[in-house]
């Protein structure tokens, strides 16, 4: 199902009123006040962000994490060598509250380790795309409730941050099966991870090749080029769209670098420093994730993929396919003309190959 | 190949009560992430989140702002006056009449700039409040469009392909209500009507054309008709107090409820400014001197303060609501017999029956109105077959008829001309014997001529001739004439 957002123009969907020309103000009256108290409501309630991690083990995700948020998210790191290779995909989520300059964000880190790591890795993509849909559902059930809570806390996946391995050639099938299936229910931002392995002419022909890839296969990753609203974003958003997937390298441990205290890596031949553009693409990741996109992030997630999701949840007695994660419910009470299907205890991922396209 | 799928949370996404997300207080904070194992962590460099509201509010410049305001007063009382001079906008000019037999509501959308906000400013106008003679329907009609502003909402969010982000929010944030300025107390009217409104609608009463009262009696005026509105139980807005920074000077607001406001948008010029006033002969009475009225107090408080709070109001409170009524009235409830959530399949069965249901009755009338419509015609065509058959008849009749008639004519004549031609034959007979008996008659020729019996002779002829050409009616013509010539 192709997401279709319409723009969001206040005049488009207005139902009888006449269009008026809009009114200059004769003076002052102070309609712009509402900004600030908009701000400061925002302040007060503070911002939710869940972020996903998906990638194959030792590629970087936990430390990448680290940089991202400069903190020690996940207690251990990939040095942790007693912990064997899980056998099967568990997803394990931490969440923080952190707060920089009275700006409180309540931050969810979900891991995937095992994603990609057993011999068969035939549907690896299933209990992360259950986990997905179960937040939906749960955003869901509180939205249709008749008392509902003030603020549904939102636990939906806003990104999913994929990480390629630096191969050097193209996306493998295992990301392209990937890529494909999520990309339709979650905004995905594919990473080159562990981009030190590369050198600059490398990255830029990976990268060329893996954006030739997306394309000829249509994978439409974050930022998406049908939600482009005006040329403004349009422009921003093709500077972007001319780097993804970013060439990133994750540090959490500070060296001395001409006398300034940098986060990066240290090798024999030099130090790789994190923030450093010339180095790695890191800051860029940063930029698009924290500093100027999040709150499309959500906006997307929220405009779109729930919505989808939503549309394909309330028609289902129209015989849709059901995607991994379908959560049965108490069972209707209409008889409607579908055929009874068994119920299905949440989150184990079906065996029927033609249903794994989600909804 | 089935994988388990072990979730190991940290997190417990179930909140247990109904609290806001993230609440100021410091204690309840750190309680309840104890009880659910949230971390707080501090970071060792910049992130660059704080740039969060500033996203927000960028989004929301994009959007634009939507704000209603229904005004509810006497016709003439000075409700479009004070919107102009509220939005410092000349928005519409002409009067209403007193003479409207019911309550109407009249709604107009602006768009007005200031710096880059865009807001979308909805009027809504009660007409002929106050005017009838009997009073008992007026409020009536405004709760009617309050409730049918909710529904359209309530309609929009069950849609199952919905668009909320771009829907035009018709809900009314803000209602005032103008008290008109007698200076004695509340009109039974305005409690009824307000009493009606107070669990719909965010209430904010203002005393209306408040240069007609003495600032003594004023304050008389509003102490009698607060304790009138808390006597009757009836819920005003209060501006929120849990805000530090404009908690004072909410609280204080909440002391001078109601405002009492002055509207005009002519200019008079007092010392060297022109400012916004009416003019008298006894003094002029500037509207944004806080000394005259309490205009400056209602402006701020409604436009700068809290608009974004009304808004919120409504949407959380009066909103939700209605909702929940109209969900339960709907017959769904939250909890079924297994304590399970029920109301997600059952109102969208109950919605999609209901539909399929009209659409199959819309069917079959249609069909039944097809049917019925295609039997009319064909009686309609029988009945001009029929009408027609029996025209042809009926013509058929006659013309055999008349056919028959002339038969019977054509005999009578043919009769007729044996008869001629007998009495001819006996006449000539006659005149050989009386030529022979007299011998030489000179009248011969002249007399034979003259005599009728030559001249049926002729006549016969004639006759004949006719008859030969087919023309029937000329032979009748003809046969007729030898009758009235006479008979020999």
């Amino acid at each position: 199902m192709e997401p279709m957002r319409q723009s969001p123009s206040p005049c488009s969907s207005r139902p009888s009123s006449p269009r008026t020309p809009p009114y200059e103000t004769l003076g002052y009256v102070g309609i712009d006040a509402v900004l600030d108290q908009l701000k400061i409501k925002a302040m007060k309630m503070g911002f939710e962000f869940n972020i996903m991690v998906v990638g194959q083990s030792g590629l970087g995700k936990s430390t990448m994490v680290n940089t991202l948020f400069k903190s020690k998210i996940w207690k251990s790191t990939a040095l942790d060598l007693e912990r064997p290779i899980p056998q099967t995909l568990k997803l394990q989520s931490v969440t923080h509250i952190i707060e920089e300059k009275g700006v409180k964000l309540k931050l969810t880190v979900t891991d995937t380790p095992g994603f990609g790591d057993q011999i068969n890795n035939d549907k690896c993509w299933d209990p992360i795309l259950g986990y997905i849909n179960q937040q939906y559902e749960q955003y869901l059930q509180e939205e249709i409730l008749i008392t509902r809570q003030r603020h549904i806390p939102d636990t939906r996946v806003h990104c999913c941050v994929y990480f390629v391995p630096p191969t050097g050639h193209c996306l493998r099938p295992l990301d392209i099966e990937f890529l494909q299936r999520l990309s339709q229910t979650v905004n995905v931002v594919p990473v080159i991870a562990r981009a030190d392995s590369l050198t600059i002419e490398e990255r830029e022909s990976f990268r060329r090749r893996i954006q030739h890839n997306l394309r000829t296969l249509c994978i439409e990753v974050y930022p998406q080029k049908c939600f482009d609203e005006d040329i403004n974003d349009r422009i921003l958003n093709s500077k972007i769209r001319d780097r993804i997937p970013f060439a990133v390298v994750g540090a959490d441990r500070e060296h001395l670098v001409n006398g300034r205290c940098v986060l990066g890596r240290k090798t024999k031949w030099g130090i790789i420093e994190v923030e450093n553009l010339a180095h790695c693409e890191f800051p860029l990741l940063r930029d698009l994730l924290i500093r100027s996109h999040l709150q499309d992030l959500k906006d997307i997630t929220h405009n779109v993929h729930y919505e989808n999701y939503r549309v394909c949840r309330l028609n289902e007695s129209h015989q849709l396919p059901r995607g991994p994660g379908w959560v049965n419910l108490a069972p209707t009470l209409g008889g409607p003309p579908a055929t009874p299907r068994p119920s299905k205890v949440c989150q184990q991922a079906q065996d029927d190959s033609e249903d794994d396209e989600e909804c | 190949m089935t994988s388990e799928v072990a979730r190991h949370l940290l997190f417990q996404s179930h909140m247990p009560t109904k609290t806001t997300c993230l609440s100021l207080q410091v204690s309840e904070d750190e309680q309840k992430q104890k009880k659910e194992n949230i971390r707080s962590l501090t970071m060792s460099g910049h992130v660059g989140f704080e740039s969060l509201p500033d996203q927000l509010v960028n989004r929301s410049i994009q959007q634009g702002f939507c704000f209603n305001i229904l005004c509810v007063g006497e016709t003439g009382i000075g409700k479009s006056t004070l919107i102009d001079t509220l939005f410092n906008t000349n928005f519409e000019d002409h009067e209403s009449s007193h003479f409207y037999p019911h309550v109407k509501l009249k709604a107009q959308t602006y768009e007005l700039h200031e710096s880059n906000v865009r807001l979308k400013l909805t009027i809504v106008n009660t007409v002929g409040f106050g005017d009838q003679i009997n009073k008992e329907e007026s409020y009536q009609p405004i709760v009617d469009y309050i409730d049918a502003q909710f529904e359209a909402y309530l309609q929009e969010e069950l849609k199952i392909k919905r668009s909320l982000f771009s829907y035009h929010d018709s809900r009314i944030h803000v209602c005032l209500y103008f008290i008109s300025p007698t200076g004695h107390s509340l009109k039974t009217l305005d409690l009824l009507t307000m009493k009606s409104l107070d669990s719909k609608v965010n209430i904010i009463p203002v005393i209306a054309k408040a240069d007609a009262i003495s600032k003594a009696e004023l304050q008389k005026f509003k102490i009698k008709l607060m304790s009138e509105l808390v006597s009757n139980g009836v819920q005003i807005y209060q501006f929120p107090t849990d805000d530090e920074t404009i908690a004072k000077i909410n609280a204080s607001m909440n002391g001078h409820l109601p405002f009492a406001v002055v509207g005009s948008m002519d200019e008079v010029k007092v010392g060297n400014k022109m400012v916004k006033a009416r003019q008298y002969p006894w003094g002029v009475v500037q509207v944004e001197n806080e000394n005259h009225c309490d205009f400056v107090k209602l402006r701020e408080m409604l436009i700068c303060t809290n608009m974004e709070d009304l808004r919120e109001q409504t949407h959380t409170r009066h909103y939700e609501l209605y909702r929940r009524c109209k969900l339960e009235e709907m017959g769904f409830t939250d909890v079924g017999p297994e304590n399970k959530p029920l109301s997600l399949q059952e109102t969208y069965e109950a919605k999609r029956h209901e539909f399929y249901g009209e659409r199959q009755r819309k069917e079959e009338e249609m069909k039944q109105m097809f049917v019925q419509r295609v039997k009319e015609k064909e009686a309609i065509l029988k009945e001009a077959e029929r009408e027609l058959q029996a025209k042809f008849e009926h013509l058929k009749r006659v013309h055999q008829e008349e056919r028959m008639k002339l038969e019977e004519k054509r005999r009578f004549l043919e009769e007729e001309i044996i008869a001629f031609s007998k009495k001819k034959a006996t006449s000539e007979i006659y005149q050989n014997q009386s030529y022979l008996a007299s011998g030489s008659n000179l009248k011969k020729d002249k007399d034979r001529k003259k005599e009728p019996g030559y001249r049926f002779e002729l006549l016969c002829f004639d006759v004949r001739a006719c008859e030969t050409n087919g023309g029937r009616k000329d032979a009748e013509e003809g046969r007729e004439g030898p009758r009235t010539m006479g008979r020999p």
